[in-house]
């Protein structure tokens, strides 16, 4: 570099910045992001005398790039991806197990329903008895969608796992970023109001109200 | 050779339904006498306490899977020549080449009909 004053050493950078770096590469860990800005802001700083039109490029380049990268941390922050892991991906996997407890519930009472209708066919004349078994055995073999659905259903909810554990790692690698982007841009969304406050179901089965719990309320009211 | 419609039958899946679905047409074939279990490790039990004459296993499960349960079968000097049948949502080739290479003496994809079910016990069993 041009102009290089009498303080910087043999590798052309100053001893204090020489030795940070030797400090960074001795430790086992990736540097952080706050060690490299701060080496990067010290050899900046260390730049000296009269710099050429290719080092202003450089320095400009490099300013731009970091002023892109704080943009996109503060676009990616103002996601929120914290309430990804919190809130939307564990209220999905509730909705899916909620599918799954509830097709085989259903489908245990259709079951349930076949098999007593079939244990009638020794009362039937024979050739109704055969067409209510036949019958009997397509809702048998059609009942399999049970197995199937919750299947699928499950691999659902390990990818939204797998997804879970990215974004986590995400946010961990943000530090305390999102903590700071929530506490100075506090939500503007407008609360639900009127008739969309109302429109929340269907409830997972440990949030709905019985019947009778709402047959109770409406009595209340007389 | 007759088939024994009295052989006990275990028939082994993680979902209830299915569990009662399959006894039911097991039931409606003739089989009367079926037991359940919900994994591999039940299974291999059940098995080792009582004479079987038939296992229908799925294959996706906890904590023993239908393939593990099925090479147990195979290693155990008393187990070894039941007749098995694998009856799964796993359809690809290369789960049927594993299941063939493990001693499985069929192989059912769900979701299946009563009329595959009867074709592949007789195939295993002799007709009935």
């Amino acid at each position: 570099m041009k102009g290089k004053s009498a303080k910087h050493g043999d590798s052309g950078m100053p001893p204090e910045l020489n030795a940070r770096l030797s400090e960074l590469q001795a430790q086992s860990r990736s540097p952080s992001r706050e060690d490299v800005a701060e080496v990067v802001g010290e050899m900046l700083q260390s730049l000296e005398g009269d710099l050429s039109e290719v080092n202003l490029k450089v320095y400009a380049e490099l300013e731009g790039l970091a002023k892109y990268i704080l943009s996109a941390k503060r676009e990616i922050a103002a996601l929120r991806p914290d309430d990804i892991t919190s809130e939307h991906l564990p209220k999905a996997t509730d909705e899916l197990d909620a599918i799954v407890g509830s097709t085989e519930d259903a489908t245990n009472s259709i079951l349930q329903a076949m098999e007593l209708l079939e244990g009638l066919t020794p009362q039937m004349p024979a050739e109704v008895a055969e067409q209510v078994t036949n019958a009997v055995t397509q809702v048998y073999e059609n009942c399999n969608f049970q197995d199937i659905t919750g299947q699928r259903i499950t691999k659902v909810v390990k990818t939204l796992k797998h997804i879970e554990d990215r974004v986590e790692k995400l946010v961990a690698a943000f530090g305390d970023e999102i903590q700071k982007y929530r506490e100075t841009h506090p939500r503007d969304e407008q609360p639900k109001a009127g008739d969309e406050k109302l429109l929340n179901g269907p409830q997972l089965p440990d949030e709905a109200s019985k019947q009778a719990e709402i047959d109770a309320l409406l009595a209340s009211f007389d | 050779m007759s088939v024994d419609m009295n052989m006990n039958i275990l028939i082994v899946d993680d979902y209830k339904t299915m569990l009662r679905i399959i006894r039911n047409l097991l039931k409606q074939l003739g089989f009367n006498n079926v037991d359940e279990a919900t994994d591999g490790s039940m299974a291999l039990q059940k098995l080792r306490d009582k004479d079987y004459g038939l296992v229908i296993s799925d294959w996706n499960m906890e904590p023993m899977t239908g393939i593990q349960l099925l090479r147990e079968v195979r290693a155990d000097s008393k187990l070894k020549n039941l007749p098995f049948i694998m009856i799964t949502a796993e359809s690809k080739t290369e789960n049927v080449v594993a299941a063939k290479e493990a001693g499985v003496n069929n192989y059912i994809v769900k979701p299946f009909n009563a009329a595959t079910l009867k074709t592949k016990l007789s195939s295993v069993l002799g007709n009935f």
